[in-house]
């Protein structure tokens, strides 16, 4: 089951904690990758520690004409086709909407919504010629539920899920699903952190007792990404620890 | 019949996988020939890619019919 073998992926914000752990993921299930980043040197060490010769591109996510270029770029590296487009990369700007000044808004919505619309309408061409793909987006259960100090960064995750399931409807007679993964807590430099109190309160809030892993979110990719998920579509997958049952 | 209606034509059967009888030069894609706004997106991909022709949106908007077709791309040509 979830054999991946020959399928093509094009990962953003791959250097990444999470998005490293996807790209492990779907490598390890025969994947070719190409991996996108705006770290050049970062994203040709973890390709060469993944090994098996995966490409790497870097790319401005803020940069509309290099986000559309990106797509076609991947295409070419990986022999002509693109099964999978996992839309990972994000930033935060977190502030009070009082505090929040306008490019604080408007970076957090260029790189993680409308790149993520500009990588999905690229990558529909291909697929809809090859009767096959599989888009996952990295939303955040913070899209659903709401967050304190993240106006911005909720409503670009929670714009990613609207627009998922407007593809999902879509594109769905031509085999392509259209899904995402929500995850709430995962183990990362920014939770390494927090003091101990401030863990305390999270894990409080999350009935698993515990952070989720890079890897939780790397097998729901791969589920997502496998043709045994060929009939889930415009849905969002919640990796949480059961902090937020939606 | 002109070279460019043929090939027009035998694109359309093969993708909507209609009878050939059928892609009449005044069948609408949509009322006669089944397709829906998907359908049009792709054939207008497939007309480009045969004929080495770009169609921007505003004109591919424009093409109802088999006969709107071939006239655009006849007079790209």
């Amino acid at each position: 089951m979830f054999d991946l073998t020959g399928m093509t992926a094009l990962v953003t914000g791959a250097s990444g904690g999470i998005g490293s752990a996807i790209a492990r993921a779907l490598a390890g299930q025969g994947v070719r990758l190409t991996l996108s980043g705006s770290n050049e040197e970062k994203l040709k060490a973890f390709a060469a520690e993944l090994g098996g010769g995966h490409e790497t591109l870097v790319c401005n996510l803020s940069d509309p004409a290099a986000v559309d270029a990106l797509v076609p770029q991947a295409v070419d590296a990986l022999g002509g086709k693109i099964d999978i487009l996992v839309n990972n990369a994000g930033i935060t700007r977190d502030n009070l909407i009082l505090r929040m000044k306008d490019d604080e808004w408007s970076d957090v919505i260029s790189v993680n919504l409308e790149a993520a619309f500009r990588l999905a309408r690229a990558a529909a061409k291909p697929m809809m010629k090859a009767r096959f793909g599989r888009i996952i987006s990295i939303t955040s259960v913070v899209g659903v539920t709401g967050n304190p100090g993240q106006s911005n960064y909720a409503a670009s995750k929670a714009g990613i899920i609207g627009m998922s399931k407007s593809l999902g409807q879509e594109l769905a007679s031509r085999g392509i699903t259209v899904n995402c993964v929500a995850p709430g807590f995962i183990r990362s430099a920014m939770t390494d952190a927090l003091n101990e109190a401030q863990k305390a309160a999270i894990l409080q809030k999350i009935p698993a007792g515990g952070l989720g892993s890079g890897e939780d979110i790397g097998a729901a990719v791969v589920y997502l990404a496998s043709r045994e998920a060929g009939y889930v579509t415009g849905q969002t997958l919640h990796v949480n620890g059961g902090m937020a049952m939606i | 019949m002109s070279e460019t209606a043929d090939r027009v034509k035998k694109i359309v059967v093969e993708h909507l996988g209609v009878e050939a009888e059928k892609v009449t030069e005044d069948a609408s894609f949509i009322d006669d020939l089944g397709a829906d706004s998907l359908d049009i997106v792709e054939l207008v991909m497939a007309f480009e890619e045969e004929f080495g022709v770009e169609i921007p949106d505003d004109a591919a908007e424009k093409i109802a019919t088999v006969k709107d077709a071939i006239d655009y791309i006849d007079s790209k040509q």
